[in-house]
């Protein structure tokens, strides 16, 4: 039997800066660390009864075990090799607890102020009147021209807001453009085709339409039926909307928002009934995609700058601004940054966790 | 060659070929799979939101467990229903609201950091980043290469004035480096949906035909 020595200074303490529910112990290794298969951890509410919670290999120092917040828990830790083991002391009583800031974020809370206040800034100017410039997108142009030859055809207009859900930009920036669009049909008196693929965005999408409609002044002429839902499942929406492409055979295919797969085999059949495709998205590993398939991209943040374009309201037009400062308070800091990272030593880096 | 008597395995194949045979046109062998597929789809989402959503985290807490707080959440889902009924249609608005906001305080913070935060920090130029590239004194050289394409790229998507001058050179630059990225990414895709293709032949041609083993 050879004897081994236990782990040793062990401190348990609350995680910091989490929603609770962790207790993070650590101890000083064994002096015969390299002969042992790892540390068992034990824990008990009492400081009488232990239970096994844990097990982590030899050489670590820390593990974190999840416990219930309000409770006080005594930890030891045991050196074991095979069966043989040998307990710590005991550490002091530590509780779990949720902390209101995490302070790993802090420097999220400041970029969103920054952009914040620059949005809050071009909006009050440009609710004030002020005239703010945005440069021509080309594929937003092509919206007019790409409604007005549906209305000269006769033939309707799809548009596709992709897969994603609500939380997603580009779906978020996607609805926008549909008001936009829905607007310019009720005015053409050109159908719209609206199919889904997630029920909440179809909810929300809906009463996007139909407030569309009311603003341009045709209550009327909104069809329930145009905006609708299919299936949430990607391929089976894509087989849906490639049968609605070669059946209805729409002048006009908008590919709008957030796509994954499904996005080329739209594209694609699109493209080969002779409609005029404009696509839009964030999603890196489908815009190239589009690029091939489609007349005009929109290429990420075009998408967001959109609705503001064809809009020209004054707050999407000041979000519009307020990001463009945004990106040169980017570049001066990268600049900045780096200047100050070749020249010193010191931990420019630790500022961008 | 050993084709497979298993009904299952045809009724597979059968659809695969029909879903395939758009290829060639939209026919009523497409139409029969596309519909099959969609209310396929359907019934198996309902019994799925219903059996791991709806059961496990709502009704069960809420009626069984009588977890009370719950009952908000199932107020604001059940308000969704209400557009069904025309005199009080208006009251979607509320979750579709809450559903918006909640979303995008949600998102924000987690774009910020993965999107503006991080890139940030693997953009900047220090020693510690060269040697992140693991391309020993090439790594100089790819950070000087990512720290320009990044400012020729925001100088592409500044919308606030036209691109002529200085800004027209960089943005110039910057659609290029958008480009060379979007060609990448467009062959890493593509080898990803030929194994899909790949997959499917072997089913058609091992499991159904027995051609190949």
């Amino acid at each position: 039997m050879v004897a081994i020595a236990p782990p040793t200074d062990v401190y348990a303490s609350d995680t910091p800066d989490d929603g609770g529910g962790v207790v993070t112990i650590q101890w000083q290794l064994s002096p015969d660390d390299a002969y042992l298969d790892g540390y068992e951890i034990y824990r008990s509410e009492d400081n009488v009864d232990y239970e096994r919670v844990g097990f982590i290999g030899k050489g670590r120092t820390m593990y974190e075990d999840e416990t219930e917040d309000g409770t006080n828990y005594f930890y030891k830790i045991a050196a074991l090799i095979d069966t043989m083991k040998v307990y710590s002391e005991t550490s002091k009583p530590v509780m779990s607890s949720a902390q209101w800031i995490d302070r790993n974020k802090i420097n999220i809370i400041i970029a969103i102020i920054i952009f914040g206040a620059f949005i809050l800034y071009f909006t009050y100017h440009a609710r004030k009147g002020k005239e703010l410039y945005i440069r021509k997108i080309a594929g937003l142009q092509a919206i007019d021209d790409a409604i007005g030859r549906a209305t000269e055809m006769g033939k309707p207009i799809l548009y596709c807001p992709g897969i994603g859900y609500m939380e997603d930009i580009a779906t978020i920036a996607s609805l926008s453009i549909l008001g936009e669009v829905a607007k310019k049909c009720a005015q053409y008196d050109t159908k719209l085709i609206n199919p889904h693929v997630e029920p909440i965005v179809y909810t929300v999408a809906r009463e996007i339409v139909k407030e569309a409609y009311t603003q341009a002044g045709r209550p009327d002429a909104f069809d329930p039926d145009s905006v609708y839902f299919i299936t949430d499942l990607q391929f089976a929406y894509a087989a849906a909307v490639d049968g609605i492409m070669v059946r209805e055979r729409p002048a006009t295919n908008f590919l709008i928002g957030w796509f994954r797969a499904e996005s080329l085999i739209l594209a694609e059949t699109g493209a080969s009934t002779g409609a005029i495709q404009i696509a839009g998205t964030d999603q890196v590993s489908q815009l190239p995609f589009f690029v091939t398939a489609c007349d005009y991209t929109l290429i990420g943040e075009e998408l967001y700058a959109a609705s503001a374009y064809i809009s020209k309201e004054p707050i999407l037009l000041g979000a519009i601004k307020g990001e463009d400062s945004g990106k040169l308070v980017i570049v001066g800091i990268l600049i900045a940054a780096s200047i100050i990272g070749l020249l010193t030593t010191l931990p420019i880096l630790n500022l961008f966790r | 060659m050993n084709i497979s008597l298993d009904p299952w395995i045809w009724i597979s194949a059968l659809l695969t070929v029909s879903i395939f045979s758009f290829l060639y046109r939209d026919n009523p062998f497409y139409r029969f799979a596309e519909h099959i597929f969609v209310g396929v789809a359907n019934g198996w989402a309902v019994t799925f939101y219903w059996h791991n959503i709806l059961v496990p985290s709502l009704f069960d807490p809420l009626f069984r467990r009588g977890q009370l707080l719950l009952i908000i959440p199932f107020i604001i889902g059940i308000l969704y229903l209400t557009r069904f009924i025309p005199r009080v249609s208006w009251l979607v608005r509320i979750p579709i609201g809450i559903t918006m906001g909640y979303y995008v305080g949600a998102s924000i913070p987690a774009d910020v950091q993965a999107y503006i935060i991080k890139q940030t920090q693997g953009t900047i130029l220090t020693s510690q980043n060269f040697q992140a590239w693991n391309a020993g004194n090439m790594g100089v050289v790819w950070s000087i290469i990512l720290f320009v394409g990044v400012i020729c790229t925001l100088s592409y998507f500044y919308f606030s004035k036209e691109h002529k001058g200085v800004l027209g050179i960089t943005s110039r630059i910057g659609i290029i480096f958008v480009m060379i990225g979007f060609g990448a990414a467009f062959g890493y895709t593509v080898m990803a949906r030929i194994s899909l293709l790949i997959g499917r032949l072997q089913f058609l041609l091992g499991d159904w035909l027995g051609v190949i083993h």
